[in-house]
């Protein structure tokens, strides 16, 4: 277990700024996610913390210890790599011996020949170490094949294994399951929650994936374009995003933005009214943010009329695309599937649930924050 | 249905297995049916001897000799182009300054007519006037008369050999250092293999294993075509100290006009590398190739 700390990370490529000033604290035995699209710098920061690659500046700190000068090896962190990057030419058994057999022999007994009579000790151990792991993670069956030989998933749990066999002070994951069926990376998502529940090890997790970061993680990271916006519990970046962006990037089917503005104290939205506990100066144009279960459907209350574009049945959730005059995209709202009898074409009414939280954002994307003494009223509608 | 399909599949197929025996089969049969004939090159009738020429080169030291000289320059100069062809190779991907450069230079000899280099190195080898023998003299060493001495005319063949082919292994092989997964180095760096022979041993090697395999053919193949340089620096000369397989061909079928032999030594010849060639790939692929 160890606590990482990133100090005013930067890295700079020529003129490309793939880092920004990126500070993060991940505390020992945290499952912290790094989320963000694709190009965001999030597998740079990853490899920096594991020491492949090196920062223009700032300071990694791992267990309280500057690590900048350490080699990954001596940083004793483990990594698993989207492509899982196993040696095709080494055995299963071979891939999980490799990195005790680099630790615990010495370069004479990993020589080609004269080795083998070597480190008879160090080799029972590692055969041991080996053992365990893989009926750990359920291979032991495999440790005569090849990488090649083994399906998507199986290479999946070699590659931790591999990680996992050293009992390193903390995992990089670089989108490990990204390359796996639908299926199987629902059932690997469970199973690596599990697995950091058993470990109580430090995982850092780098996914594109906003749901697995959502569904596996302690807190979670929002990186958008080299800087991180936003580091916070699954709960509160959904229901509290400090900006737009993460807003947009979290939640799924993604929240619904549309812009409104401020009358004499009252803001309204393609003319229909609503909530006003926000300090913002009349006239100013800001974002509005309501999620798809924050809006219904209702025939005859005060709310944006539109058609409807497209049905979404997922079985326990019905979403409705409507077509507005709100914004270019579809506004989505959740209905239940038993609410049906909608069709496609048919025009209706798009309101708020009074209940539902609301977010505005101002003109740069940041999130205003609702006047205090109305903080309960917004909650409570 | 299935009559015009299989119509069309062996008028599709046609083409290509005509031009096939034609440039192929055909030649290597005609090889093989001159080379049981004592016929020689414009007579009017030739005699079937059966194994008659195989048994008189069997006899003939100048065959044993050539075959040995052939495999002696085939033993020097592969292992030297796969060596030194995978050494340059790591040293130019290693650094990012002058890499086309160094690969363009290396790739020069492979490109340029054999041919007209020959005589370039005649001129360089030469006793008295040669650039070697001069270096040689200024650091105190004997010269010698590298091509017209028993003892080093081969060699001297061998080194030309090597200057020609081992651009195209270090071509060969950058490609194949290109195409290791970054994250493969990664991946040994955090399992600790950081050294640079650990990550020799433990990514670099084993991953071009299919490639050092394809070079391995190429140069064994190549090497076994030597003649160019014979022909031009030594005649097989002195003594038939740098005779070889294939110059030997040569002399066989258009100077002593003794086809029929001639084309025993062909078929011999062939049987040598595509025995070689056959034997590589079936031994060396099934460990080379992850599947």
């Amino acid at each position: 277990m160890a606590a990482i700390e990133l100090r005013h990370i930067v890295k700079r490529c020529g003129n490309a700024n793939i880092l920004r000033d990126v500070s993060l604290g991940v505390e020992a035995g945290e499952f912290l996610t790094i989320v963000g699209p694709s190009g965001c710098g999030k597998s740079t920061l990853l490899k920096i913390i594991a020491g492949l690659e090196e920062q223009t500046s700032g300071e990694v700190l791992i267990d309280a210890l500057p690590a900048d000068n350490l080699r990954p090896k001596a940083r004793d962190i483990a990594m698993v790599f989207q492509s899982y990057a196993l040696y095709p030419h080494l055995t299963v058994f071979d891939n999980l011996a490799l990195p005790l057999r680099m630790r615990w022999l010495t370069p004479l007994q990993r020589a080609p020949a004269i080795g083998r009579f070597l480190g008879r000790a160090g080799r029972q151990r590692i055969g041991q170490a080996v053992q365990d792991t893989a009926e750990f993670l359920e291979i032991g069956h495999l440790l005569d094949r090849k990488p090649g030989q083994l399906s998507g998933g199986q290479r999946q749990r070699v590659a931790l294994g591999r990680a996992l066999v050293r009992r390193p002070k903390a995992f990089l994951m670089d989108e490990p399951l990204s390359n796996l069926d639908a299926k199987l990376r629902m059932s690997m998502r469970h199973e690596l929650a599990a697995l950091h529940r058993q470990l109580g090890a430090t995982f850092v997790y780098v996914t594109h994936d906003q749901s697995e970061a959502m569904t596996m993680s302690d807190r979670v990271a929002v990186m958008m374009d080299g800087t991180l916006l936003q580091v916070d519990t699954p709960q509160a970046i959904y229901d509290r995003p400090s900006h737009r962006q993460v807003a947009e990037f979290i939640g799924s089917p993604a929240i619904n933005l549309f812009a409104a503005h401020l009358e004499r104290g009252r803001m309204r939205a393609d003319g229909v009214l609503l909530p006003s506990h926000w300090d913002i100066p009349d006239n100013e144009a800001v974002t509005v943010g309501i999620r798809p279960e924050g809006l219904t459907l209702k025939a005859d209350a005060h709310g944006w009329r539109g058609e409807v574009a497209h049905l979404e049945n997922m079985g326990a959730d019905l979403f409705v695309h409507v077509r507005t005059r709100l914004c270019d995209n579809a506004i989505v709202v959740r209905m239940s599937p038993q609410q049906g009898g909608l069709k496609i074409g048919e025009t209706v009414t798009v309101a708020r649930v009074i209940s539902a939280p609301m977010l505005v954002f101002d003109r740069d994307g940041r999130r205003i924050d609702p006047r205090r003494e109305m903080l309960s009223e917004v909650v409570n509608g | 249905m299935a009559a015009r399909e299989s119509r069309h599949a062996v008028a599709l197929v046609a083409p290509a297995v005509g031009l096939m025996l034609v440039l192929l089969f055909g030649p290597t049969a005609a090889a093989l049916v001159i080379s049981c004939t004592d016929w020689e090159f414009g007579a009017a009738a030739a005699r079937f001897v059966g194994l008659g020429n195989f048994r008189a080169l069997a006899a003939d030291p100048v065959f044993w000799k050539a075959l040995g000289n052939t495999l002696l320059y085939v033993a020097v100069v592969v292992p030297a182009c796969v060596g030194g062809g995978l050494g340059l190779a790591l040293l130019i991907e290693s650094r990012q300054r002058f890499r086309t450069f160094y690969r363009t230079a290396h790739f020069l000899p492979v490109m340029s007519t054999l041919v007209a280099m020959a005589v370039v190195w005649q001129t360089l080898l030469h006793p008295t006037i040669g650039l070697v023998n001069q270096v040689f003299h200024v650091v105190g060493l004997e010269g010698r008369n590298w091509l017209r001495e028993e003892g080093t005319a081969l060699f001297a063949l061998a080194l030309i050999g090597i200057w020609q082919n081992l651009g195209y292994a270090m071509v060969l092989f950058m490609a194949g250092l290109r195409s290791i997964p970054r994250d493969l180095y990664h991946a040994a760096e955090i399992d600790g293999a950081d050294s640079a022979l650990d990550r020799l041993r433990t990514v670099t090697l084993p991953l071009l294993g299919p490639v050092t395999m394809f070079v391995l053919v190429m140069m064994a193949v190549r090497a076994f075509q030597l003649f160019e340089t014979v022909h031009v620096l030594t005649k097989g000369g002195p003594n038939k100290a740098s005779e070889v397989l294939l110059h030997l061909i040569y002399v066989e079928s258009f100077e002593f006009l003794r086809t029929g032999r001639g084309a025993a030594l062909t078929v011999i010849y062939l049987a040598i590398v595509v025995g070689i060639t056959m034997l590589q790939t079936k031994l060396v692929e099934r460990r080379v190739h992850y599947a």
